[in-house]
């Protein structure tokens, strides 16, 4: 295998002060190949979201990281936007309400690409084009409330990629969305992903989202890695008992009925 | 722009019977109040017969019944005609608009300094919460907010005027200069720089408390960590994303405040001495001119709503959320 786009070592995060502590990741290590998908998947509290924060240096100050987060693709440190996109899940509150779609969407291309006025305008309409907003030149000029959910989030999408970066750090990015939505979003991805020839770090509790679309998995529960492996593998023959537990927990059409009618 | 219009021509049917509440409530009130300005000028004259009274008041149209009285002003109102005045024995329109300009002048300067300085200052401390500056401000703010305006202008003009020498002590201009133009303005600015400081500071502190409250806030949105995630500078993240958003509640405030600034001016135009519209109600109070206290009151009401439309039209410029729901009613 060649060398991985990311490297995390014994990666922990405490919040809060010392007699207080919270322990959000403990002892974490895990490897992101260049152009590879990992789900990271868990239940609320298992620290999924705190890892994808540390990957992108997002981490509120009060935050104490040890361990390391090495790119050894990069002879820099990464830097936001730059080198990594980041999805969050709440499209209706990580777009700013006054600032028109066209000036967020083409921001981050214009501060790392160098862009001028003109060339960052051209770029969100080519952007917008390609997540599939309906008439993009309209939508230069709009604002975050007159788009649905499911819009927003090909917005927040337009915008994370539009500095070409080399991982795209998705956080739940269809957990918001209703079903029909969610599926669009996930092709979005899928397909951006594949062209862009992007790595991408799916954050989920959605294990049939994480199967979709990721060629590897990593399990965490109460902050640690349970278990990692490549995608058919973990779901065939999961080596854990708690990530056997979250395959047979997933409801589909064939699981049998929470409640009997009676 | 199609929205601010349609804005503009809602308001302007809304503040009618807003004004015709202002007028009846204020005339009742006035009207339950002992003496009138037969009385007062009865007293300046060191006295007079009840023949020179009952003269006087059908002069003026004072023997009337109140309803009656009401209606004849809410009528002459329509037509522009606030009345006239026993104190000054002139059109009170013509009285107002002599002292409106100075308190305008007043009110407008002190507002635009209150304002400017005011979320300026409170971007300073917002921009990085917690840190020294954002402390020194905070409490030099909370300081500045807790002292009376009044007093703060008799220390201004004992330091800079008594002491430094460096502005005038009263007035709007000074007296028969025979200045004109550019000469002029430099010399009514010269006498409005210190009553403008006192008028201003304390909204200042206001605007400047909001502002960083506001900047806090916004400070743990998300759109915030979205910006950061792009790796945005510093600068235009504060600037265009967090301040922008936290401006929104300050122009409202601004609203509220005109109405407030006003009624400050009264003390203010006191203890300077300028000529202006605060003054004029204290006159008219002193002399019991009633109809001269409706017209400025009458006046101060247009005055508010007019600066009310004005913050709204700007606050409809300002977030784009605003006016949409009101298409689809």
């Amino acid at each position: 295998m060649s060398k991985p786009l990311l490297q995390v070592r014994d990666l922990s995060v405490v919040y809060g002060r010392r007699n207080a502590a919270t322990h959000a990741l403990s002892t974490v290590d895990l490897d992101v190949a260049v152009g590879g998908r990992l789900a990271v998947i868990g239940e609320s509290g298992s620290g999924k979201t705190t890892l994808a924060l540390a990957l992108a240096r997002l981490l509120p100050p009060e935050a104490v990281v040890e361990g390391s987060i090495a790119w050894p693709g990069l002879d820099r440190s990464p830097v936001g936007g730059r080198d990594i996109g980041y999805v969050f899940q709440d499209p209706g509150s990580s777009l700013n309400p006054v600032l028109t779609i066209g000036e967020q969407v083409s921001e981050g291309a214009r501060r790392h690409l160098g862009l001028s006025r003109g060339a960052a305008k051209k770029r969100a309409l080519e952007l917008l084009e390609r997540v599939r907003i309906p008439d993009p030149e309209a939508a230069l000029r709009a604002y975050p409330h007159q788009f649905s959910g499911g819009q927003r989030q090909r917005i927040a999408i337009a915008a994370a990629i539009a500095a070409n970066p080399l991982v795209l750090i998705a956080d739940e990015p269809t957990s918001a969305l209703d079903m029909v939505v969610q599926a669009g979003i996930v092709r979005l991805l899928d397909r951006l992903v594949r062209d862009e020839g992007m790595s991408l770090i799916l954050i989920t509790h959605d294990i049939a989202l994480a199967s979709g679309l990721a060629d590897a998995i990593a399990v965490f529960r109460d902050g640690r890695l349970v278990e990692t492996g490549p995608t058919p593998q973990l779901l065939s023959r999961p080596a854990n008992a708690y990530t056997r537990m979250l395959i047979n927990s997933h409801i589909d059409f064939t699981s049998p009925r929470l409640i009997e009618a009676g | 722009m199609h929205r601010a219009l349609k804005l503009v021509r809602r308001r302007a049917l809304s503040s009618i019977p807003v004004l015709l509440i202002v007028v009846t409530g204020t005339f009742f009130l006035l009207e339950s109040a002992t003496g009138d300005a037969v009385d007062a000028y009865l007293v300046s004259l060191g006295g007079g017969d009840a023949e020179l009274a009952r003269n006087l008041r059908e002069t003026y149209g004072l023997d009337q019944s109140a309803w009656s009285r009401l209606w004849l002003y809410v009528s002459a109102l329509a037509r522009f005609d606030l009345g006239w005045s026993v104190a000054f024995n002139r059109p009170i329109l013509d009285v107002i608009l002599e002292r409106l300009p100075n308190t305008l002048l007043l009110m407008g300067s002190a507002t635009a300094l209150a304002f400017l300085l005011g979320s300026l200052l409170g971007i300073v401390a917002g921009a990085r919460p917690g840190s020294g500056v954002d402390r020194l401000l905070s409490v030099g703010s909370l300081a500045l907010y807790a002292v009376p305006s009044f007093w703060l202008g008799l220390v201004l003009i004992l330091l800079f005027a008594v002491q430094l020498r460096w502005f005038p002590t009263a007035g709007i201009e000074s007296i028969a200069s025979g200045k004109s133009g550019f000469d002029r303005a430099v010399d009514i600015a010269r006498h409005l720089v210190l009553p403008v400081c006192a008028l201003g500071f304390i909204y200042l502190a206001l605007f400047l408390r909001m502002m960083r409250a506001g900047m806090a806030e916004i400070w743990r949105q998300d759109f915030v960590l979205a910006a950061r995630a792009k790796g945005l500078a510093r600068r235009r993240i504060v600037l265009r994303h967090i301040a922008r958003n936290a401006l929104l509640p300050l122009v409202t405030m601004l609203g509220l405040q005109a109405a407030a600034m006003l009624g400050g001016s009264v003390v203010i135009e006191s203890v300077f001495a300028i000529p202006g519209f605060g003054r004029l109600a204290q006159e008219a109070v002193a002399a019991r001119d009633a109809p001269l206290l409706m017209g400025i009151i009458v006046m101060s009401a247009i005055l508010v709503i007019l600066v009310n439309l004005l913050i709204d039209l700007a606050y409809a410029a300002l977030d784009p959320r605003v006016g949409q729901g009101e298409r689809r009613t």
